[in-house]
């Protein structure tokens, strides 16, 4: 059991996972940002390792990503910088990216280098679920990394249970129709939908993303959620002058 | 060998559809409909109509005597120039349209390097009356002002692309997230044989009438509706996809793919895709890109822009990887030449995309007497600041 799957089994309710991207606002950063997170309070964490052409992504993570890759981040670059990841931060651990980045680098050796730095699971949206099964979800198992599944407001009910099926850590509910950083207005239909997913009782636990970026929508989402990601509202926070700092008032209004 | 899309999606290694859960419910709706709409016999009647009579189609294949005699084979241009709006692009957008209205969709996007299949979706919405938005990169919008002017005319709003290097690839990337943002209501026009299954197969069913109409013609004016050789120029590839569709399993036709070069395939400023590429994931498909170590793409050149995109769409790479087509490269010089020389040898201005087809024969050795087409997939017009620029005239 993964760190990830071991958290999950110990809490159900009201966890937090910031997502921020490896490389920004400094490229030496990735680690410093990881223990300050973990120290204000937050349960798991989402580096993204960034891509030229991020189609999910909204204005703030695509310019955080084009920021990164312009400071030199590279794929092999992030897993050196968190080769003293256990060391220094015990939180589960995700990475989020694109396929493209992954398939050059290679799938088994990602897994691998993943399982060797304590890395838990990763987030690959592009990433189809035919594709996931039919050719590396040995390879992912091999290496117990979770491999994490978005599911939106159109996904249907079978996708769903197939998707459940097929996850071993958490579902991650996609809060709206948009990419990352829109604000999630909580109205009926939202409300609607996330009931809807939690009366379906998935054996995997779920948590929601897109649109949460603040206490309002983090308070609305955790009524029917396992817990909350972060992403865009956390990357637009942070102060490159002052990083600790930004990121303990920014973790202030969640912990 | 099976060189079309198989029941997953694939041709071979290649295609399939990589794109994020938002857009699942989208592209498995056309998945699941696309085929059966476009073989519905009152879809065929109505698209076939708008071909003839909007269109301009059958385009004529011509048989440029001058240009036969100085290359000694007997040279036909198949005159998709001759079309409404200039290019081969209408092909696709009068079926996407129609298949958009029959999947009920009240808007349409797309996006557009150059702007001529801009130009042609904001035609067809136009023709139909539904809403229409076009991604165009911002460096586009500045190069390319009397195609924003064109399609602000017919109505279409175009939106920049500000993101990323600010062309066609980030005008794709765009109108992918506008396609998350609206998954209900909005159909994407996609303008080349490139994206996610099923448009790699969809567009390419819609550009075949090229191949369709040439065999007929051919068979007309030669007696034999098979060609020696068959070329076109290939950006994402949406005109050699049309031009080779029909001759694909008619192996003895040997089919020639002609991708810029730009400055040079080793200059650092190319299009060359399957020279300069390795095999990896864009806009929804698995192809041959052009892209770091790290598989971060890179930014590709050519004077042209329709064939100024760092992939291939995947059949082409299937094409290319089994060896039933041949992918060479032109430079930017070499296709303003053949431009000029089609323009002085029969009255023709070309467009620059389908001038670097043309560069092609100034490399291939005949015999005598062999048939060879030649996709003449757009007029130049739209390229006359270059070629004015180039020429000094």
């Amino acid at each position: 059991m993964n760190r990830l799957q071991q958290l999950f089994e110990k809490e159900q309710k009201g966890l937090l996972s910031i997502y921020y991207t490896a490389g920004y606002p400094n490229l030496n950063d990735t680690l410093k940002i990881a223990e300050t997170l973990e120290q204000s309070g937050a349960d798991f964490l989402e580096i993204g390792f960034p891509y030229s052409d991020p189609v999910a992504d909204g204005p703030i993570i695509q310019a955080s990503s084009k920021q990164s890759l312009d400071s030199g981040m590279t794929l092999p670059l992030l897993f050196d910088q968190l080769k003293d990841l256990r060391q220094k931060v015990t939180i589960p651990i995700l990475l989020m990216g694109y396929v493209n980045v992954v398939l050059q680098y290679g799938v088994e050796e990602f897994c691998k280098k993943c399982q060797e730095v304590g890395v838990d699971g990763c987030i690959i949206p592009d990433l189809p679920m035919y594709e996931y099964e039919e050719m590396y979800q040995t390879t992912f198992e091999k290496y117990g990394i979770s491999n994490i599944f978005l599911v939106t407001p159109q996904t249907s009910e079978e996708r769903i249970c197939k998707i459940d099926g097929l996850s071993n850590a958490f579902i991650y509910l996609v809060s709206s129709a948009a990419t990352t950083g829109g604000n999630l207005s909580v109205s009926e239909s939202s409300t609607a939908y996330f009931k809807r997913i939690a009366d379906m009782k998935l054996k995997n636990p779920f948590v929601i993303g897109f649109g949460i970026s603040n206490k309002e929508t983090f308070d609305a989402a955790n009524e029917y959620a396992n817990g909350t990601i972060i992403g865009s509202a956390f990357v637009k926070n942070i102060n490159k002058e002052n990083l600790e700092g930004s990121i303990r008032a920014f973790m202030g209004q969640f912990r | 060998m099976n060189y079309f899309v198989d029941e997953r999606g694939y041709y071979g290694d290649f295609g399939g559809a990589y794109i994020p859960e938002m857009l699942y419910p989208n592209v498995e709706e056309l998945r699941q409909k696309y085929q059966s709409v476009i073989d519905d016999e009152q879809f065929q009647k109505e698209f076939k109509a708008l071909l003839k009579d909007y269109v301009g189609r059958p385009s004529p294949l011509y048989l440029a005597k001058r240009l036969s005699e100085k290359y000694g084979a007997n040279i036909f241009l198949k005159r998709e120039d001759l079309n409404h709006t200039g290019a081969h692009k209408i092909n696709n957008t009068i079926g996407q349209i129609l298949l958009a209205e029959k999947l009920g969709k009240k808007r349409i996007i797309a996006e557009t390097g150059a702007g001529q299949h801009g130009v042609a979706t904001a035609t067809v919405c136009a023709l139909r009356g539904l809403e229409c938005v076009v991604y165009m990169g911002e460096v586009d919008i500045k190069r390319q002002a009397p195609n924003v002017a064109r399609m602000k005319m017919l109505g279409a709003k175009v939106v920049p692309a500000t993101s990323g290097s600010k062309t066609l690839k980030d005008a794709t990337n765009e109108a992918m997230r506008d396609w998350i943002a609206n998954p209900v209501d909005t159909h994407y026009i996609i303008g080349s044989v490139v994206g996610p299954h099923p448009y790699p197969d969809m567009v390419a069913q819609f550009q075949s009438i090229i191949s369709l109409e040439t065999k007929k013609q051919l068979k007309e004016q030669t007696g034999s509706d098979l060609a020696d050789y068959v070329l076109a120029c290939v950006g994402g590839g949406s005109n050699a996809m049309g031009m080779f569709y029909h001759f694909i399993d008619d192996e003895s036709v040997k089919l020639i793919a002609v991708e810029a070069a730009g400055k040079g395939v080793d200059s650092g400023f190319s299009a060359a895709t399957t020279t300069l590429g390795k095999e990896g994931v864009l806009h929804g498909s698995r192809s041959i890109l052009m892209q770091t170590e790290d598989g971060q793409v890179v930014e590709p050149h050519s004077v042209s822009a329709g064939l100024d995109y760092p992939g291939i769409g995947p059949q082409h790479a299937h094409l290319f990887k089994t060896g039933r087509g041949l992918y060479a490269s032109i430079t930017d010089d070499e296709a303003l030449q053949a431009g000029l020389l089609l323009t002085q040898y029969e009255g023709i201005i070309p467009a620059i995309e389908s001038a670097h087809a043309l560069a092609y024969l100034e490399k291939m050795e005949f015999k005598g007497g062999e048939n060879v087409v030649v996709c003449l997939s757009g007029r130049g017009d739209k390229d006359m600041e270059t070629y004015m620029k180039y020429f000094n005239l």
